[in-house]
Formats: C-alpha cells, structure tokens, sequence
C-alpha cells in the first residue's frame, strides 16, 4: 500500500468526530453517502452553500488525499461513520502528531491510514500545504518532496492485514475453536448472564 | 508470590482466549450492549456472510440515541429517525437479541439501562458501540467503546483483537464540600490532563474521596473518561458495588451471589502494583467545575476567570483556544459567573439517574425556572422516570417550569431533534461540549445537575452554593 497524493492542511487541535460528521447524520442505516457530511458545518453555510474560507471547499484541496491535521485527531465519539466520511470523500490518510484510540483502529479497518509524525516534519508539511508526499505503508515511511523520509509507528497485525487483504472478522472466525474452549472453562461463571 | 497486578491486569488476564505470535490477543467479552446507531451496518455485515450472533445471550439491546423524548404514544416524525429505530427491533427479532424498545418499561440510555438491570458486574469485560461505554467501569470492569466494524466482530465471535493499554492511576483523596459533586471531580481531572492527555491509557479512580461515592457517583465519574482520552475508567469493586448489584434482574441469586461476590473481592489491585502513569487529587480543594470551551478539558473553577489564550506558547493550543472561545463568544479573564443562559439541559449517560434528579429537585424546590431558560429534565431510563414520579420529582420540575420528558440521549447528542438553536448558550449536564454537540451553533457549559439547576433558575451562571 503505497500512497502518492496532495496534501491538505487543517492545522486544527483535538477535532472531534461530531465535527468530522455531525451526529444528525448518523441516523442512516447504511455505509453511503457519507463523504458529501464530512466536516459539513464547518464546510457549508446554513442554506447549504459551500463556506469559501473552508479549506476543503479551496481550489487547491481538489483531489487532496492526504488530510495534514492537529493533534489527537478524532476524539469524542466511537462512531466509525468519521473513517467512512473521510474514505469517502477521497482521503486514503490522515496525518498528524496523535489520534485518538478508537479512530485510529476505526481507520485501520477501513484502509484510512493514521500515519503519527515527530513534531517537526508535522510542522514542515503545515508549512507547506498541497505538496506531494509518499507514504508507504511496507516500509512505514512518509517521504516528503525533497526525498527526506521519516517512519511513523503503526499496529503490526492492522499493516499485515492492510498488505496481505487480511480479512480481520474471517480470522477472528478461524478462532472458533479456541473461543470454545475458552467459552468451555468457563461454564457456569458467575459472569454469565444466560 | 506473584507479581501485584491492577484489577486492569487481572481483568485482562481472565479473558484472554488465545495470544498468536504477531497479533493482538484475543479477548472474549461478557457483554455486548447494542443501540440503533452504531449497529445496523454491523448486522448487516453478518447478513451479508450468513453469520448468527454467536451469543445472544451475553448481547442485549435499548433504543437510546435518535429516540424521541416526547410521550410515547406518538409516532417518531422524522422518517429516518423512525426507519432505525424499526431497524433495530428488526435486527434483533432476526437474530434472536433481547431487546428493550420504545414501548419497554427497561428501555434508557445504554448506560443507564445495563447497570440498573444488573447486566454490568465487577470482573467483567463490557463493550458497546459507544464511547461513553467506560460508564460500566464504575462496577470494577473493563468497559470500553468500539466502532461498527467491531460490534460486527463481538456479535459473530464474541470476541476482539485488543493489545493492552497502559494503566493510569488517579487517586481521588479528602472530603468533597457541600455543592461539590462527582461531576466536578471529572471534569477538574479532565482540565488537568486535557482532551488527549489519557490516551492509549486505562484509569483506575482510587482514593477516599472515590470511596466515598455512590454506585452512581462513580460511573458519572468513569462516564468521562473518554473525554481525556482513555480507553475505559474504572473502580475496584467495594460493598458498595455488590450492595447495588444485589437483587437487580440479572444479579446472581442466593448462594450464587455469595460465590460472586467471594470472586468479585478477589479483583481490586494487589497492594504494591504499579501504574505507568498516576496523578493526586485533593478532593477538598474542589470547586463546582464549568467548561468554557468547547472540549470537555476547556473546564475551570465555576469563580475561576476564563484563560486568555496570549498566556500560551504554543502556537497551535493558543489557535485551538483562541478558535474555542470565538465559537463560544465569550471573553478571557473573567469568569462565567453572571452569564446568561437560554437552555439548561438535565439528562444523559453522565447525569440523568435518579440521584441526579434528585439533586436538580432539591434546587428547583419552591422555585421557578427564569422566564428566559427553556429547561429540559430527561431521566436516563424508563425505571428511572417511574423512580422519579413515584418520588414526586416529576412534580417539583413541572411547578418550577420545567419541561419532564421521556428516557433518552437527548440534547445530549442532538440527534432526536432536542436542540440548541444557533447562538444559544446552555447548562448541560452531558459530556461534550464540542462545536454544535448539542445542535448546529449552539453553545455548551458542562457542569453538575446542582450549577445547572441553579443557573436555571437563575437565568445567569449561578455557584449552586448561593441556593444550599
């Protein structure tokens, strides 16, 4: 999994997941149609036009694959329909100098990847928005356009399933007799509600 | 002797069902609670695979989130709204969940319903597609938010890929002041560490002070934990807690709870165990806490000025603040005392249960709410709105002027149309104060049911201690 792409900037602390989609939108029962809710209140006027100083709605953030944002991006909310808006409207990374727990394994299992970077090369790329970088998920590198690369952290077993189409649920079902074994230790504790 | 473990580790340790060289473990989870909102993807996902949820038994379900809190008889008039909460009933018929629906008398908010139907007991792992699942902590157990990709997982396995968190312990000492509650203490943990400051962690709340609190107390204080970033929040178990499991539903009877609790008091950390990480509070040094921003970490004393953002060095907190207090159009170096207030909203999985209301009532006693404040009472569940009317409490608000609703997340998550309008300011009591929570433009102060019940009658932001 190789990323080439633009980057967009949000240099923005802590955005919570109610402002990567609001919660009125997630009263859907399905997956779709998510990407046009990203960042809505922060992206479109009450009568629905788009805000001109939203940086997605700039020209220059056309076609931008990488989302360069503040620290601990996606606090607040469980909800996994922030990655689902984010994929959906075009974004294949999000990078910054910390994300919080449950969006960032949300990602993961979405192909959306949390790539953490050291607090300079975070303030490079704010520095210079729209640049091109690579980021390669088999080397965990990010490489900026003047070829310097720095490696970023990520979960060992999530980048094995990215890389190898690992299917996380099938090898959790290959479990199976394990989970009976363990179900089988523990019959009639006092934990068991049936 | 073996090493000390934390009740985090000794938690952990029981549910391990397997470790594979280069993956996480896999742990087995003894309750998975389920809502409309983060699960019908899920169900979806077994459909498509010809899956079952492999224990029915262990999941149950409530409609809380996008659930209307007006009566009852009438039909949910948002069309979407309605199609999930159909969607889940639906689910559950098909794969055979307990669910507590609309016309249940058990139907609340998600963590509201668990404990007081005896589901969430000490030791066990609990998960729900839900960040504020840490509420369950308050019992001694391991309880944690997940995403719908996940509550796919744990319906069809029963278990997750989970790697251990780090252990963080807050210690809670010395006697809280009259007009000093739980909340307050979570909310000044929260301005300390900040939004991210416990992440990646799991908080264990110790100390006198957490001992001295009720079953409800603790999971107000566990609810938040979340909102510093950690993965769960938890509290050994005590007599308190097997005193509030006790002949709830789905406790263990007779000699079964006695060899319950023999295994439940086997849980609390080992003395000599270590945290990697541990903070100190003096409870007796707290005031009522009120957030000014819009992070639940943004919080100060209630007589506290608001910080001015040219104090801080760094460039990219000093534009979160500045960004902050713009969106809340509120000035730095003063305090909010004395602000005015157009909504108060009492409800939500942090402060919706009856000690809750209890508290707001003591305030609304022989009072009116001010003519300027629109106020909204929502219990936490079913059993706690029959809980409230049998105490009278429903009355105390409707003579205040109170509006008294039916169980629900409310205003809380804004999803069932209870909204702030644009540029209004509100007292809550829930957890989140983020740009829009409580509805698009809206602004929110988070505090205790006793400031919010005070500022309601007052019409300004009131220290509760004024009332007492």
């Amino acid at each position: 999994m190789r990323i080439t792409g633009k980057t967009v900037v949000f240099p923005v602390d802590n955005i919570d997941t109610d402002q990567i989609i609001p919660a009125r939108f997630l009263k859907t029962i399905s997956k779709a149609g998510l990407g046009d809710q990203l960042f809505y209140d922060w992206r479109y006027e009450a009568n629905g036009a788009p805000k001109p100083d939203f940086i997605l709605n700039a020209d220059s953030a056309k076609g931008a694959e990488i989302l360069v944002a503040g620290a601990n991006f996606g606090c607040g909310s469980s909800r996994e329909h922030a990655p689902w808006a984010l994929t959906q409207f075009g974004f294949k990374a999000v990078v910054s100098t910390s994300f919080a727990d449950i969006f960032k394994g949300n990602a993961l299992k979405n192909g959306l990847l949390p790539v953490i970077v050291p607090p300079a090369v975070h303030a490079a790329l704010i520095q210079a928005p729209g640049v091109v970088v690579t980021i390669d998920l088999a080397s965990q590198t990010l490489t900026m356009p003047d070829g310097t690369s720095t490696q970023f952290p990520i979960d060992a077993f999530a980048k094995h399933c990215l890389l190898e189409g690992v299917d996380e649920l099938g090898y959790l079902l290959k479990q199976d007799a394990a989970i009976a074994a363990y179900e089988s230790r523990r019959v009639g504790s006092v934990n068991t509600l049936a | 002797m073996t090493k000390p473990r934390t009740i985090i580790e000794k938690i952990w340790d029981s549910h391990v069902v397997s470790q594979q060289p280069g993956a996480p473990a896999l742990l087995y989870i003894d309750l998975h609670l389920v809502h409309e909102v983060t699960s019908p993807q899920a169900f979806d996902g077994l459909r498509r695979r010809g899956l079952k949820v492999r224990r029915p038994d262990l999941t149950i379900a409530t409609t809380d989130h996008s659930t209307p809190t007006t009566p009852r008889g009438l039909p949910i008039v948002d069309k979407v709204a309605a199609a999930q909460v159909e969607q889940l009933e639906a689910n559950c018929r098909e794969f055979g969940i307990r669910c507590y629906g609309l016309s249940s008398d058990k139907q609340g908010i998600v963590h509201v319903m668990g404990p007081e139907q005896g589901l969430t007991q000490p030791g066990m792992t609990v998960v729900c597609g839900d960040s504020h699942t840490a509420t369950h902590g308050a019992f001694g157990a391991l309880a944690f938010g997940i995403g719908t990709s996940q509550v796919e997982h744990v319906l069809a396995t029963q278990c997750l890929l989970q790697t251990p968190s780090k252990t963080f312990a807050v210690r809670v000492d010395g006697s809280l002041k009259p007009g000093v509650t739980a909340k307050d203490i979570i909310l000044n943990l929260l301005s300390r560490i900040g939004i991210g400051g416990a992440t990646g962690c799991v908080i264990e709340y110790s100390g006198s002070a957490i001992r001295a609190l009720s079953m409800e107390e603790r999971m107000t204080v566990c609810n938040m934990s979340i909102e510093g970033g950690a993965r769960a929040g938890l509290i050994s178990p005590d007599d308190t807690t097997y005193q509030y499991v006790s002949g709830r539903p789905f406790a263990p009877k007779g000699a079964e709870f006695d060899a319950a609790v023999a295994l439940w008091k086997t849980l609390p950390t080992d003395e000599g165990a270590t945290f990697d990480r541990e903070i100190s509070i003096d409870a007796s040094a707290l005031e009522p806490m009120i957030t000014f921003g819009t992070n639940p970490g943004m919080g100060i004393s209630i007589s506290a000025p608001v910080p001015d953002p040219g104090g801080i060095a760094d460039p990219l907190e000093r534009e979160t603040l500045k960004k902050a207090l713009h969106y809340m159009d509120l000035p730095s170096g003063k305090p909010l005392l004395g602000h005015s207030v157009n909504v108060v909203f009492i409800g939500s999985c942090t402060n919706s249960r009856i000690s809750d209301l209890r508290a707001a009532a003591q305030v609304f006693k022989g009072r009116k709410v001010n003519p300027n404040v629109r106020v909204m009472v929502v219990p936490g569940s079913q059993q706690v709105k029959a809980q409230a009317q049998a105490e009278g409490l429903d009355k105390i608000f409707r003579d205040a002027g109170a509006d008294w609703r039916e169980a629900g997340c409310s205003m809380c998550i804004a999803m069932n149309g209870d909204q702030l309008q644009p540029g209004e300011y509100s007292v809550s009591t829930s957890n989140r104060n983020f740009e829009g929570r409580q509805g698009k433009g809206g602004r929110t102060f988070l505090a205790s049911p006793l400031t919010a019940a005070a500022s309601a009658v007052t019409g300004v932001i009131t220290d509760v201690r004024t009332l007492l």
